[in-house]
């Protein structure tokens, strides 16, 4: 099958470009929601190509980024305690919390373990019976049906020393929180793969109630160049609406197994948002039917909410209204191997993607 | 966080299947679809398979891409 090469053939992206530098006869900023966006459209060297009278700018797509400091803290904590292990993502271990972060907590001997998904903390819970395996659950709709599917496998093995902390969050209601707090913005570009499971019509209030235009769009060149165009032709034509460009892997009905999976093991909460802090019903905790799996019951630890950041900019470039440049730490005081924030971490966070790309244009 | 890579399916066994992409194989959970069969491709994710690839819509961007008349 055609996936990969043929989305990024030249000819096709030339002629893209062609068709977007004849239509945008205007000013637009676009705003890409996905961090898997952000690093494509850097590593390509998309603004690069594009007319200068379109901007694209980085929103709160990065999970890892929007995490909040106490959220590292609780698990570090957890990670201290005797037999107790946090099994993370890879991309979670070097995120800074109020006093470290859990390589270095790992590296002082904590139980510390890095994972690719949750069927790998539910391997070691069950050879490791006389540890308690706490499996960091973070993401978006992307990663939140893999993780509740890990939980019910939890139970079906009856397992008792598995056991979750989550931070797991989901998108519209910070895209909302994004417009309602005034970034300007023309349209967005939606995150491809939530919307695989979501499906399309999860963002049919943008048109709807802000007047604002989003196509959904896949990850290689071609792809995000016929999605500009499409936007640009949305803003052109004044018929803000949501398009798919993602077609091959997105439906409007979203894969329906996985999100039944997500309602049947978690609940809607309110959940702190780097940039933006409290949004309600943004987060997705256990309902109470496996709270038994609750990494936050399982002993009492305390840990003080502190969202300090110093001279930090990550929660302004994840709200749109700053850029990394902006930063009077980007590239001297924060670097991707000695980041000061939660953006120059993963290599999806706006920071870190602008550093590594920055002769690309 | 949310990289997905579209792989091909290889064999199946049980719930988990294993998946190929270029030179390399993962294992892939099959819980969050259904219908699966060897040769399709889906993309992976954290682990598991979150969505078929459909070939025919594949196909249709890039023709519509290359079916655009010059401005």
């Amino acid at each position: 099958m055609r996936l990969i090469g043929e989305y990024r053939e030249r000819k096709r992206a030339e002629k893209l470009l062609h068709h977007i530098r004849s239509e945008a006869t205007g000013d637009y900023t676009f705003m890409e929601v996905c961090g898997g966006h952000t690093h494509a459209i850097r590593g390509f060297g998309i603004p690069g190509l594009l007319p200068d009278n379109i901007r694209l700018i980085s929103g709160p797509g990065c999970p890892v980024c929007v995490t909040s400091r106490s959220f590292i803290d609780q698990a570090i904590s957890l990670a201290g305690i005797p037999d107790h292990v946090v099994a993370s993502f890879g991309d979670l271990l070097r995120v800074p919390g109020s006093h470290g972060t859990l390589e270095k907590a790992k590296a002082s001997g904590s139980g510390v373990a890095m994972v690719y998904s949750v069927n790998e903390a539910i391997t070691m819970a069950e050879k490791n019976k006389n540890k308690k395996i706490i499996f960091l659950a973070i993401g978006f709709e992307t990663t939140i049906p893999g993780n509740a599917s890990g939980v019910l496998e939890a139970e079906r093995r009856n397992l008792k020393n598995f056991f979750v902390l989550s931070s797991q969050k989901i998108m519209p209601p910070a895209m909302k929180a994004v417009v309602k707090g005034g970034t300007r913005v023309n349209g967005f570009i939606c995150p491809g793969h939530v919307s695989v499971i979501t499906g399309s019509r999860i963002f049919e209030f943008l048109p709807g109630q802000f007047g604002i235009g989003c196509v959904i769009s896949g990850f290689e060149p071609v792809d995000i160049l016929f999605s500009v165009l499409m936007l640009v032709r949305q803003v052109n034509r004044r018929e803000p609406t949501v398009e798919v460009q993602y077609s091959r892997a997105v439906k409007p009905e979203g894969n329906i197994k996985a999100i039944k999976l997500m309602e049947q093991v978690f609940r809607l909460t309110d959940e702190w948002w780097r940039g933006f802090g409290i949004i309600p019903e943004s987060g997705l905790q256990l309902k109470q039917r496996y709270e038994f799996f609750d990494a936050r019951k399982l002993v009492p630890v305390n840990v003080e909410e502190s969202e300090d950041e110093g001279a930090c900019i990550c929660g302004e470039i994840l709200r749109g209204v700053s850029t990394p440049g902006m930063c009077p730490l980007f590239g001297t005081g924060c670097t991707p191997s000695d980041p000061a924030g939660a953006c120059m971490v993963s290599a999806e966070g706006a920071c870190f993607a602008y550093f590594k790309y920055r002769d690309h244009g | 966080m949310c990289l997905s890579i579209p792989v091909k399916i290889v064999s199946i066994e049980g719930e988990y299947a294993t998946v190929s992409f270029g030179e390399n194989s993962y294992r892939a959970g099959l819980h969050l679809l259904d219908g699966i069969r060897v040769g399709d491709y889906v993309l992976l994710h954290a682990g598991f398979a979150i969505q078929k690839i459909d070939h025919e819509e594949a196909e249709k961007t890039l023709r519509i891409i290359d079916e655009m008349q010059d401005p």
